[in-house]
């Protein structure tokens, strides 16, 4: 739940600009990115994301030491990624 | 995808821990605490402890959100969830912590509706899923997890969804680490001071540490190297008689923090005027609950809370544990009758409580310390 899970955002939703399809670990899932700036997000971009909301932006880099980070931690982090996949976040 | 070498390197670990015993004066103690739950991971993981000479100790600090429940609001939350027509929700974290009558897994079993959720706006879909129910989300954790649950509660009110409401128990870290201060059990140096709380709410708000307390504090990141570091900045600021807000975890955590989540809590959310922490009491101020505006989205509004106060068991010293005053392997019942598998304490439970890292990584490291000084 503290974990902060870095994403690559594939597509911002057209009609839901406050939602953006982001491929994280594998998996692709809606997230809010209401709380970012929305002229400085595109595809492309990493996000670090915390229960469902993008909190901030980060490059690259950061977003692979984030994921080793997570990886290291084994348990909370599959249990975080299970969560995520069954998360229903979408359109409506 | 480029390496993270330059966050992990062996060679620059040695390097920085060299610097670091070069600026501790001998005979000095440092306490450092590192506030936040993740550092703690990331020093057991990494058997940090390793790489620093004897005068530096690090303890670990209150930022576990799982471990400050106190577990008669478990016990509200179940009480709650017993309710007919209700579907209570909240984070896979809680699911396992002890409240005063057994876990939300108990309460589950004796025929309570109560589902994990990984966003509060899964909750809120179930809400919309289940119009003739009364959707209630356990809302906790810092100022990392508030802006969620108040974004939510924007997104139900603009869609008028009313089956949907947050029995909330977000907590805020500046009142705690003030707690601390304050307490005279403890006399810390400096603070290695948390990740992704910053990334909320900046810098600014632990100005006061520097400048009231005279205690450098240095926003860290989460990789070994970030931790070395940022001890080196804290020993730095030391030598040079200085005490300030400095942030090595510049590249994610900007300055003034997240403006737009600060505001959605701001909207959402007012300070209590005192709430209960495992393990430090009572304090001021340190805990959000839902605003008037939004008050028919306020699962105590709604329900009858019993709000009863359950004392910890006394084999527990979860509460020493947070306030930094124990190690782990200090507890009474640490790794014996307290495990990951059967916690007795929040500490044991929640993935990021000092208890449960130490179990899963550090104990090794210790015995095997144990051993080098028998020897």
């Amino acid at each position: 739940m503290c974990l902060g899970i870095p994403g690559e955002i594939v597509e911002i939703l057209p009609d839901r600009p406050d939602l953006a399809m982001v491929a994280v670990s594998g998996v692709r899932r809606a997230i809010n990115i209401g709380l970012l700036d929305k002229e400085t997000v595109a595809p492309g971009d990493w996000i670090l994301i915390h229960v469902g909301f993008a909190l901030s932006k980060i490059d690259e880099t950061e977003a692979k030491a984030a994921l080793d980070f997570l990886e290291s931690i084994g348990q909370a982090y599959d249990d975080e990624i299970a969560a995520l996949r069954q998360s229903m976040i979408e359109q409506g | 995808m480029r390496f993270v070498d330059e966050y992990r390197d062996a060679d620059t670990a040695r390097a920085l821990a060299a610097r670091i015993t070069a600026l501790c004066e001998p005979g000095r103690a440092y306490k450092f605490m590192e506030v936040c739950g993740g550092h703690t991971h990331t020093i057991y993981k990494h058997g940090l402890e390793d790489y620093l000479p004897p005068e530096v100790t690090l303890v670990h600090g209150p930022g576990c959100p799982v471990c400050v429940i106190p577990m008669g609001r478990v016990d509200d939350a179940i009480h709650i969830a017993h309710q007919p027509g209700v579907i209570m929700t909240s984070f896979g974290d809680m699911m396992r912590v002890p409240g005063g009558d057994g876990s939300f897994l108990d309460a589950k079993a004796r025929g309570a509706d109560i589902r994990m959720v990984y966003s509060p706006l899964d909750a809120l879909k179930i809400a919309k899923e289940n119009p003739g129910k009364q959707v209630v989300f356990m809302a906790i954790g810092f100022e990392t997890t508030a802006p969620s649950t108040a974004m939510t509660v924007l997104r139900a009110h603009a869609e008028g969804i009313t089956n949907f409401s947050v029995f909330c128990n977000h907590v805020t870290i500046i009142p705690a680490i003030k707690a601390i201060l304050d307490s005279p059990d403890l006399r810390l140096d400096a603070f290695i001071g948390p990740g992704h709380v910053s990334t909320v709410i900046g810098c600014r708000p632990y100005e006061f540490i520097a400048r009231d307390y005279g205690k450098p504090l240095v926003v860290t990141g989460f990789e070994p190297l970030d931790i070395l570091h940022s001890v080196l900045q804290i020993l730095e600021q030391l030598a040079q008689g200085r005490s300030e807000v400095e942030n090595q975890y510049a590249r994610v955590v900007p300055w003034d923090g997240n403006p737009k989540a600060l505001a959605a809590i701001d909207e959402v959310m007012e300070l209590r005027p005192h709430f209960e922490w495992r393990g430090l009491g009572f304090i001021s101020h340190s805990a959000l609950k839902v605003g008037d505006r939004y008050a028919r989205y306020d699962a105590e509004q709604i329900f009858e809370i019993p709000g009863g106060r359950v004392a910890d068991p006394t084999s527990c010293q979860c509460g020493e544990v947070l306030k930094g005053v124990l190690k782990p392997w200090e507890c009474k019942v640490f790794g014996t009758a307290c495990t990951p598998e059967t916690p007795i304490g929040t500490c044991m439970v929640s993935s990021e409580g000092a208890c449960a890292a130490y179990y899963n990584f550090g104990r090794f490291t210790r015995e095997r310390v144990k051993e080098a000084t028998r020897r």
